[in-house]
This record gives C-alpha cells, structure tokens and sequence, in this order.
C-alpha cells in the first residue's frame, strides 16, 4: 500500500483544496542513470494556496520543481500548468507559460554582470509586447523592491548585497512579470534565523498582495510551519505523507516522525 | 583480454564531443538567423572582447615584429639580402604569423573568458534563471559572443599586423638607417590581393572557432567551480588545436585556389 494512503488526514486539509489545480503532477517518473529520483509523484496546488514539499537533501525536490518548469526533462508522467500539459510543447508557447511562473532560486541566481535595475528588468524587456509599454518599466521596478523594501539597491551590483538581500531582489526579479504561481527552492536556506524570518514574512506579504498560488520546497520546519496551508514528505520519490502542518506533526510512521525532530 | 581499454575510452569520448560541438555548432547557425536579435548584447560584447583584448595584441604584436627583424637581420646580412627584410616582414607576418600569433593570445584571453563567465552562469543558475523568465539563453549569451568574436577578430590582427611592422621598422631604421618611407613602399610592393585575401577570411574563421569552443565549453560546464576552471582551461587548448587546424586548411586551400 502506498504509504499517503494511510497517512494523508481525512479530508479537512485545508479550505483552500476546491476547484481545479492551477499546476498538477501526474505520476511523475525521473531517473538519472540507474537513480531513481521520482517514482511516480503526484501533487495537486490550488488557487491561493501555499504548498510545501518537504524532503531530505537529494530527495529529488529540486529535480520536481524544476520539471514543472521544463529545466528538467521527465521520463513519464504529466505537468500540467493552468490545465495545459507542458510535454511536448513548443518552446515560444513554453516561454509564454513561463512568464506565469515564478521560480526563486536557491542560490538566487541574479546576473551578476548587470545592475539590480537591469535584473528587474532584464524578464521585463524579454516580454515587453505582453507586458505593457516602456513607461510601465520604472514604475513596476520602483513596485517590486519597494514590495521587498529594498528600493534603495536599484543602482548596485549584486556582489554588493548580502545573501538576504541577494534572495529579496531576486524574488522582486520573479514579480516583475507577475506571476501567478511562484516556485521557491529553498527560499530560506543558507540565511540566519532573523532572515530566515523576515523571508517568510515576506513570502505571505507578497501572497496577499499579489494573490499568488505557491509551491515551497524546503527542509526548514519553521519555515514549513509558518507559511504552509498543506504539506507534502517526498520520501524514495513518492508522497509519501500528505496533510496540514499540524496534522502530519501527529503521525507516529517514523519516516515522517522524522522531519518533525 | 581486459574489459575496459582506455584508448578506445578516449576515443569514444573524442568522438562524443566532436559530434557535441557540431550539433552546438549547427544550433549556433540556426538560432543566429532566427529574429529576434540582440544587437544591443553583440555591440556590449564585441566593445568588451576586442577593446579589452587591444593591449595584449598591441604589445605581444609590436614584440614579434622587433624580435622577428632582429633574429633574421644578421643571416640576411649574410647572405647579402638585407634589403629584402621589408619585403620578407610584410608577406610572413600579414599572411601567416600575424593572424596565426594574433588569434592564439586571443584563445587565451577571449576563449578562457568567454569559458569561465558561462560557466560560472551555469554553477550559480543564471542561465537557468534565464530560461524560466521565458529568455532564451542560447541566443543571448552564445550567439552575440560567437558573433562578437568573429567580426572582432579580424580586427585585432590588422592592429596586430601594423604594430608588428612598425615595431620590425623600428629595428630597420636604427639598425639600417631604413627611412619609413622606403621601408612601407618595399613592403607594400611585395604584397598582393593574394596575401591579404585568405589571412582576412581565415581571421573570421579563427574568431567563430574561438567563440564557439570558448561558449561551448562554458555553456555545458560541469557543477562546481571545479567545472567552471576546467571549462577555461578546455577552451584554451581545444581552441589554439583548432585554430592550426582552421590554418592549415586554409593555407592547403588557398594554394589549390590559386595554382588554379
């Protein structure tokens, strides 16, 4: 028996559960070699929901999200995002969905040979015809470091900022095409514990403001506990728990015990 | 009889990335031709590799051109042909040395450069973060730099050429009191269309061979810093192997051309 089976609570995981997923993964497949990474996940996010996907390190979470966005390449399975399926799209219509996501990376990844104004607006000009006229730039810049306020860094290079700062701008660079669903990998990795704090807060402040759907991966608990509405333990590439912070803190199966030390 | 043969390891692998680098090579091509073009992103980088690579191809041609007439002059003076020197100077170093000298240094400077800052893109996920924003990153990182050092290449060897024979003038005109205007009118008169014409086009070449191995290398780097200095080193020295290559069949096809 597939072990979610038996450990996903009855039904009252969260309000937010209803209608249809704005991203669903069908048995999702993924080896490298002879490495089985995903063995057949499945996850479902809704509208205005906060999901989080918590797993040990090369549990396969990254090789996930990074499915979802087309960076990784599945073996089987099905990526559906907003009811399209991402397999076998053509590049200009992956490109277009692309501008609906979001994607925070763990390690930032702003471009470190431009400005923080050139980064913001690097997606922007990218996508200039969708996104509105020239005047609209500054104003939408201005809008997302204040959102993460740090409107005062626009003209700095990123080899001047802290890792805090580095993972705010970046997460302004991911509002800038206004995105309806936005991928955290790690979003809280790598930082102390007061911004560690401050980068969640952040996450829900820009959930409100933005009304995004979001899908966390992290091993932070704090993190897990604070900003989740649903919980899922990836374990040997599978669900293998699913459920609301509090409910999956209860269970005694020792693999998700585990996560809750 | 042993299982594992390291030469035909190596021979795979040889064989591997030779048909890796066509089909980037063939991508190249296509996404260049394909709109949209970022001319903005070629003019920052062919202004960053040639402008940045003025100095070294300045100073390393203006060296050559001194230490080549100063190591001829004396088995010239000999053989009684010292008159010949400008002549000599003009036909090897604008036919063959030049460009030759010229596009090594650059493997070094542009293709190493050109391997570390993709690579380093690709360890720290900027060219994913690209990619997710719905850019595509072969088109702006790899072709504008391709690009970038293919028109800019021929001109750090006509620089390097002039610095070159004027630094071989330098040694005539204190060693030989050569005046220099006597000096450019011998050397002019023995060059041809010739001369000229394949030492330009093999320019070209030799610039699309340093970008495309230079991008290649450091666009398919491994993770790890590790990956990025590998990516410069790889870029280096597959790149100088290549630019004899590029040489040797252009000088084989220019004979066949002319003796034509």
């Amino acid at each position: 028996m597939n072990p979610v089976e038996h450990i996903t609570s009855s039904g009252s995981t969260t309000e937010l559960k209803s209608g249809k997923p704005v991203l669903e993964l069908r048995n999702l497949y993924k080896s490298f070699g002879g490495n089985k990474v995903l063995n057949g996940f499945n996850l479902s996010l809704y509208e205005g929901e906060n999901l989080v996907v918590v797993g040990k390190s090369g549990s396969g979470k990254t090789v996930m999200i990074k499915c979802i966005v087309g960076l990784v390449e599945i073996d089987n399975g099905i990526v559906n995002v907003f009811g399209r399926n991402i397999i076998g799209m053509g590049q200009e219509e992956m490109d277009e969905l692309r501008t609906e996501i979001g994607f925070l990376f763990q390690g930032s990844a702003l471009y470190d040979s431009m400005t923080v104004r050139e980064n913001l607006e690097f997606p922007w000009r990218r996508h200039k015809k969708k996104m509105g006229s020239e005047l609209s730039i500054n104003a939408l810049v201005h809008e997302a470091l204040e959102s993460v306020g740090l409107a005062h860094t626009v003209d700095m290079m990123p080899s001047e900022l802290s890792g805090g700062m580095k993972r705010r701008i970046a997460l302004a660079r991911t509002l800038i095409l206004k995105p309806k669903i936005i991928l955290y990998d790690e979003p809280t990795s790598g930082l102390d514990p007061i911004t560690s704090k401050e980068i969640i807060l952040l996450m829900l402040n820009i959930q409100k403001k933005y009304n995004t759907s979001a899908l966390i991966i992290t091993h932070d608990m704090d993190c897990a506990r604070v900003i989740s509405n649903r919980m899922i333990i990836l374990v040997d590439g599978i669900n293998y728990a699913e459920g609301t912070f509090d409910e999956l803190i209860q269970v005694s199966d020792p693999k998700v015990k585990a996560f809750f030390k | 009889m042993p299982s594992h043969i390291p030469f035909k390891d190596s021979l795979k692998d040889f064989l591997v990335e030779v048909g890796e680098l066509s089909y980037f090579t063939g991508r190249f091509f296509k996404e260049a031709l394909k709109p949209p073009y970022e001319f903005g992103e070629f003019i920052r980088q062919s202004y960053f590799i040639g402008y940045n690579s003025l100095p070294l191809v300045g100073i390393t041609g203006f060296i050559m051109g001194v230490v080549f007439t100063l190591q001829t002059r004396p088995t010239l003076e000999e053989l009684g042909a010292v008159a010949w020197m400008p002549n000599m100077i003009g036909i090897s170093i604008i036919r063959e040395i030049g460009p030759v000298l010229t596009a090594l240094i650059c493997a070094g400077k542009i293709g190493s450069g050109i391997g570390a800052e993709l690579g380093s893109m690709r360890v720290t996920e900027q060219i994913e973060a690209m990619e997710v924003s719905g850019t595509n990153p072969f088109k702006y990182l790899v072709v504008t730099r391709v690009l970038a050092a293919t028109f800019t290449l021929p001109i750090l060897v006509v620089l390097g050429d002039t610095v070159s024979v004027f630094g071989s003038f330098l040694v005539e005109n204190m060693k030989g009191a050569v005046s220099f205007h006597l000096y450019f009118n011998k050397m002019f008169e023995a060059l041809e269309f010739g001369d000229l014409m394949p030492a330009t086009v093999k320019s070209f070449f030799f610039g699309l061979v340093i970008g495309l191995v230079g991008c290649y290398k450091g666009y398919n780097s491994d993770k790890g810093t590790e990956g990025v200095g590998r990516a410069a080193n790889s870029a280096v020295v597959i790149a100088s192997l290549l630019i004899f290559l590029v040489d040797f069949l252009a000088v084989v096809m220019a004979d066949i051309f002319y003796e034509l």
